[in-house]
């Protein structure tokens, strides 16, 4: 009986042991952090070496922010990877506007490609801001400013004190509620007249929808043609390069043999990236434009 | 057909105060932003004006009650929305340079832009009632009723517009409307007790 009971227990031990050690592998998510803030309720979760900030709205997930902890660098997202060909539009930017910081991914990846670049980072909701610094890793300095305010008031405010950027990222949406505000012609004639001659916006736009639509004829209206970089199957993140002098498809592909290797830090293949950009020529649309008195985003999802 | 007519003006005032509404936060959005406090400015402002507007319509119908004045209402309230058309951009921009606080410039654009037609559009409850009630026995029903037909078009005017009118129409086309709904509603009160009721005012509310 005794040894019986020994074994038994034995084998309890073994299996528990194998158990836990096969746990990181099978890559169980554990939840790190809740908060919930005035907007949403936010997680920090954990699953092997990705962690990822979430948002939740009623019962949908979304993920907004990822990092590999074992390496930092890399961008998890395709479409955060999609953003950086704007340095394909705007080459050596010195002054960056990024409106909606997530983990901070961003503001982080630009600071390592360009040590003295200033930027400044945009967020609504200061519990995002509080996560990015304890468990993104998000580098703040004198150069590297964050911002709590709606992503509209801060450019009104910049367009009124006639400041200017090289890069604009629009990154404020989350797929589950749009703030129409920043989705007007308005909105992007603001945006515009924060641009440098040469500077480009960069917006995380949708790529499915009735909005994408409405999107396409907004962005036109505002700035005539435009670039999209998207993955063909027309789902997920479409990312739109827009500005007020776009250079030729000729001049961007020339520009991704400079940018090919420093970008392959942040585990970008600027080739396959740049392979999916797509000029869109401006055309007359039958979607009616986006503006401040018809904005109902929400309602053409 | 005297008191169907002002139930139908009480439901359209009704309509028009949540369309209203509902389309401040359209008009603050570009400014402040659409947190909650821009909401919470907007709401503090409406109630607060209809608060003065319930108090400044009941002394009203002290002095004369009629469907005549009742009208009046009605175009005045639709003649202090077309600021809200004309000049809400002028308005916006001065509060925007001058208040940085988007908590303090959304109260005070409210207050600017909202408080008026809102007092307004709240006199026409109280006035209702005196223009309906004939026996005291009976004000309580008729104030109860009043309160519901205008309470729904509160509630019709809410949904329509958040559901359907702001997918159709440009934010300025609706309070374009609402102020051609009040100035023509108003208009018929008014033409109703000229051409069609002979009597004196006093003789005719009671009747």
């Amino acid at each position: 009986m005794d040894s019986v009971n020994r074994n038994h227990s034995k084998w309890v031990f073994t299996a528990l042991t194998s158990l836990l050690l096969l746990m990181p592998t099978v890559g169980v998510a554990k939840v790190i952090k809740e908060q919930r803030s005035l907007y949403r309720n936010i997680f920090v979760e954990d699953k092997k070496n990705i962690r990822c900030l979430k948002f939740s709205v009623k019962r949908r997930v979304s993920s907004q922010s990822c990092i590999d902890k074992q390496d930092p660098n890399r961008l998890v997202f395709d479409y955060t990877k999609f953003v950086f060909t704007g340095l394909l539009v705007t080459p050596n930017p010195e002054k960056v506007l990024i409106i909606g910081l997530g983990g901070g991914t961003l503001s982080n990846s630009l600071q390592m490609l360009f040590p003295d670049i200033q930027v400044d980072n945009i967020e609504i909701d200061p519990a995002v801001v509080d996560v990015a610094r304890e468990y993104f890793d998000f580098k703040e300095s004198e150069n590297i400013r964050t911002f709590n305010q709606d992503g509209r008031i801060f450019i009104k405010r910049a367009a009124m004190k006639k400041q200017q950027y090289d890069l604009i990222i629009l990154d404020a949406f989350n797929g589950e509620y749009i703030p129409e505000h920043l989705l007007t012609r308005e909105f992007l004639q603001e945006t515009k007249s924060l641009l440098t001659d040469n500077g480009v916006v960069v917006a995380n736009t949708f790529s499915s929808s009735l909005l994408y639509h409405h999107e396409t004829a907004t962005y036109h209206d505002v700035f005539g043609d435009f670039y999209s970089v998207a993955k063909g199957n027309n789902s997920g993140n479409r990312i739109i390069l827009a500005g007020k002098h776009l250079p030729d498809e000729g001049t961007i592909l020339n520009r991704v043999k400079d940018w090919q290797e420093p970008l392959q830090q942040l585990d970008i293949d600027l080739k396959y990236t740049a392979s999916l950009i797509e000029r869109q020529e401006y055309q007359e649309s039958s979607y009616r434009v986006l503006t401040d008195q018809y904005s109902p985003a929400n309602l053409l999802q | 057909m005297q008191n169907p007519l002002i139930f139908l003006l009480a439901f359209s005032g009704g309509f028009s105060i949540m369309g209203i509404q509902l389309l401040g936060g359209r008009i603050l959005a570009p400014y402040f932003g659409s947190s909650v406090h821009v909401w919470g400015s907007i709401i503090t402002v409406f109630m607060l004006a209809l608060s003065i507007g319930y108090l400044l319509g009941g002394r009203l119908s002290l002095h004369n009650p009629s469907l005549k004045r009742f009208g009046i209402i009605f175009v005045l309230a639709g003649a202090t929305l077309l600021p809200l058309i004309y000049f809400t951009t002028d308005i916006l921009d001065w509060v925007f340079i001058n208040i940085e606080d988007s908590r303090y410039g959304s109260l005070v654009a409210s207050t600017i832009l909202f408080l008026i037609p809102t007092i307004i559009l709240g006199m026409i409850s109280p006035y209702s009632i005196r223009l309906l009630v004939t026996h005291q026995d009976k004000s309580g029903q008729i104030a109860g009723l009043l309160y519901f037909v205008s309470t729904m078009g509160s509630a019709l005017g809410t949904l329509l517009t958040s559901f359907y009118l702001v997918l159709w129409f440009e934010v300025n086309q609706i309070l374009f409307s609402l102020c051609g709904l009040l100035v023509v509603l108003g208009a018929i009160a008014w033409g109703y007790q000229q051409f069609f009721l002979r009597k004196s005012p006093e003789v005719m509310v009671h009747g």
